[in-house]
């Protein structure tokens, strides 16, 4: 098998590192060669944060490069318009439909753009949710980002239940049941 | 089967230095090295401490190789200056027990103030570096090194980088094998470094290296991949031999495991059998150096760069010449880091920067208080440096250049280094004031203890050194302790002590809005009707509040720390906190 190439992108402090072992558990529970490449630090407080995901028979490079990656899995819009390039041709974006100002818009120095998905959708096939407000709906904001993963979930060959599990061993005891609703809600039943 | 996990490399480090048995080990944190403490703790059989800097933990490291079992420090690439005192005499010494130094680089920068590399300051402390590739390698490489260490009787670096360090792959584990305690033999020719034995000891050292070098010709740790395509080679280490692989899998290659010393024979057997010959390292290039003083032509800095990381496309752009079709990225707004929704950093720089004060910065979250909309601080260099810096501008140009000056450092920090600092500033009568930024955490690399939390890297209670008593114990007058969110009180306190004509400290505390039990139990509301689009709440650049199409502001609950910054900013009410 060719190698895959997963990036998920974000804002810091959004959990992009938990979405990140849960595909790699399951890549790993399916007998895949992983390998993960994570931001720590200083990125992590607030800024533009990627994780990239690779799995398949062998993979060399930890990282996902420019023109290369399958599936773009973005937390915040504008996050998914700075990545779209690694994106190869045929390549899936699934994005959460949010809106996070970054600190030159917050002070005014530079605008949000309007339009994003829009101008994503000319060039890739793109998917999106509102997350936030389905997660709301949930009854917990932080579960957001399994709604996106499942959702995203549509786009890569594990089964439902595969996902299920994994998700049950990497988020707190407590907090499984409504991570699994939240993917659940974005996989669609 | 063997077990197999997928592992941090900074995970597979602690694996590796427990299968080897190690005993002890010290540490500052530091990203990108800070994981590798944080999982050596998991394991009962090592003792393993939060040290107050590099130079401490090195030297902990050391005694407990002295007593003869094995022992390592870890830091990032800035922190081995900081233990590069101990390193380079005790490359004299040379290991009872074994003894590695993990020194973690930042090609690319992700969370450092410079771009150094480690193999160039190995070179001069003329200690041997060992350097994997992935997780699999960071585990067995950091085994190799504690049994090299005791073969070759010197300290051994294992040199990561940010990428290595933060990338997961798969690892086989093992089992741990503790090597027997090394009785301990008085020796002061090996263990005391004065004149006259360190003469006799740096001959040995010379000799070490020439033997590590031929035994670098023919080890396990480098090795040769005969390709296919012999029109091209690589000499390469570390990730970017993963590059390699990536862009170029039939290629020649020369893997070196052991990048200092560098195997002579073994390179130029490698040179004369390719056309071409890549040397393909990130920053400074310290084999190519070496390979072209043998002589030896290649290509190296000419084709690649000396900053930032490499990649795969950097060889199918300038190697292979066939880059990968990539369309233009978006033309859209950078997203620098900020401090966090209710980081009491933002309350302490608000009122700096209504007080129109220049800051002399220092190492942590609170650099961030350069950039806009706060820009307070104009200068950082290096851990504690905020504090002597500040001191020397007024020993320059007098009081009155630094009138409107104040040193800003965190506590983590302070007990880093800038206790050294302000002992200076106090002995040799500064006048200026310091403000020490108190959130009980080392906040920066995600929330270690220090001396002055109470808590240890084991989680044991302890003591917290007093920050306040320790200023006092300076002959400091002039400490004062005040809460971040008071910012009324803080303004006042700040006006004051920086027209007194006298050192002065103020101890800033409020916790780092992340810690654990620290979230205020409330939320802010705005009130649309009350708001008169002044952008005063705007200010302190809070990411919670942004300003709606009409003008006035709004406030977004699921990001809200409920601080009460803002609702202090506003004077016409329009800003409410709740409990939640």
């Amino acid at each position: 098998m060719e190698t895959k190439n997963i990036m998920i992108v974000g804002v810091g402090g959004q959990g992009t590192l938990l979405t990140s072992r849960i595909l790699g558990g399951i890549m790993t529970d399916a007998g895949y060669d992983v390998k993960l490449s994570e931001v720590h630090g200083m990125a992590q407080r607030g800024g533009s944060v990627v994780t990239f995901v690779r799995y398949g028979n062998h993979v060399a490079e930890p990282i996902v490069e420019e023109g290369c990656a399958d599936l773009l899995i973005a937390f915040e819009r504008l996050e998914a318009m700075r990545y779209a390039h690694f994106l190869k041709e045929d390549g899936v974006i699934v994005v959460n439909d949010q809106r996070i100002d970054p600190m030159p818009v917050v002070s005014g120095a530079a605008i949000y753009p309007e339009g994003i998905l829009e101008e994503l959708e000319k060039k890739h096939r793109v998917y999106h949710v509102d997350a936030m407000a389905e997660a709301k709906k949930l009854g917990n904001p932080r579960v957001f980002n399994n709604i996106v993963l499942g959702l995203a979930a549509r786009h890569m060959d594990f089964r439902k239940e595969a996902w299920l599990s994994v998700i049950a061993a990497k988020v707190p005891p407590k907090t499984v049941e409504i991570n699994q609703q939240a993917f659940l809600a974005g996989y669609g039943q | 089967m063997a077990e197999k996990q997928l592992m941090l490399g900074n995970e597979a480090i602690a694996r590796g230095a427990w299968e080897a048995g190690v005993k002890v080990s010290a540490a500052y944190p530091g990203t990108p090295s800070t994981e590798i403490s944080e999982n050596l703790v998991k394991y009962p059989e090592i003792y393993a401490e939060w040290s107050p800097n590099e130079k401490v933990a090195m030297e902990v490291a050391i005694g407990a190789s002295f007593s003869g079992v094995r022992a390592m420090a870890s830091m990032k690439h800035v922190g081995v200056n900081v233990a590069a005192d101990p390193l380079y005499s005790v490359s004299y010494i040379g290991a009872d027990g074994g003894l590695v130094m993990i020194a973690a680089d930042d090609p690319g920068l992700y969370s450092s103030q410079n771009e150094q590399d480690t193999r160039a300051v190995a070179l001069a402390a003329i200690v041997p570096v060992l350097e994997p590739s992935d997780s699999q390698e960071a585990k067995d490489f950091t085994k190799v090194a504690f049994a090299l260490s005791e073969q070759f009787d010197t300290p051994v670096i294992v040199r990561t980088t940010t990428r290595l360090a933060h990338s997961q792959g798969m690892v086989t584990l093992e089992d741990r094998s503790e090597p027997p305690v090394k009785e301990y033999e008085k020796d002061i020719r090996k263990r005391v470094m004065m004149p006259g034995m360190a003469k006799g000891r740096h001959v040995v050292v010379e000799k070490r290296m020439k033997d590590l070098a031929v035994y670098g010709n023919d080890c396990t740790l480098n090795r040769v991949e005969m390709g296919s395509d012999t029109s091209i080679g690589f000499i390469t280490q570390g990730i970017e031999y993963t590059y390699v692989k990536e862009a170029c899998p039939d290629a020649c290659v020369l893997k070196l495991g052991l990048v200092n010393p560098l195997p002579e024979q073994l390179i130029r057997d490698f040179a004369s059998r390719v056309d071409t010959l890549y040397i393909f390292e990130e920053l400074e290039p310290v084999i190519e150096r070496q390979v072209r003083a043998w002589g030896i032509a290649c290509h190296g800095k000419d084709v690649f760069t000396v900053q930032g990381e490499y990649s795969a496309n950097m060889l199918r752009e300038r190697v292979l010449k066939k880059p990968v079709n990539v369309g233009d990225a978006a033309d859209v707004p950078a997203r620098p880091p900020i401090l966090c929704p209710g980081c009491p950093h933002r309350a302490t720089f608000s009122v700096l920067k209504k007080l129109k004060l220049h800051a002399a910065g220092d190492i942590g979250c609170y650099t961030l208080g350069a950039v806009a909309p706060l820009s307070v601080i104009d200068t950082t260099v290096c851990m504690g440096s905020s504090i002597s810096t500040l001191h020397g501008m007024e020993k320059a140009r007098g009081r009155e250049f630094i009138k409107d000056w104040v040193a800003v450092i965190g506590d983590s920090t302070f007990m880093h280094t800038g206790i050294n600092s302000l002992e200076n500033m106090s002995y040799n009568r500064g006048t200026g004031t310091v403000l020490i930024l108190d959130n009980s955490t080392t906040g920066m690399t995600g929330h270690q203890d220090h001396a002055a939390t109470g808590k240890t890297l084991k989680g044991e209670e302890v003591p917290a050194i007093s920050i306040y008593q320790i200023c006092k114990a300076m002959n400091i007058e002039h400490v004062v302790e005040v809460s971040a969110f008071d910012v009324a009180e803080l303004e006042r306190v700040v006006r004051e002590e920086v027209a007194r004509e006298a050192l002065s400290v103020i101890i800033v505390c409020a916790p780092c809005a992340l810690l654990k039990g620290q979230k205020f139990p409330y939320r802010v509301r705005a009130l649309s009707d009350q708001c008169k689009k002044c952008g005063m709440c705007l200010q302190p650049g809070c990411p919670a509040i942004t300003k709606k199409a009409d003008g006035t502001v709004q406030v977004d609950d699921t990001m809200c720390n409920g601080c009460g910054l803002c609702v202090q900013q506003c004077k016409f009410g329009a800003l409410e906190r709740y409990e939640v």
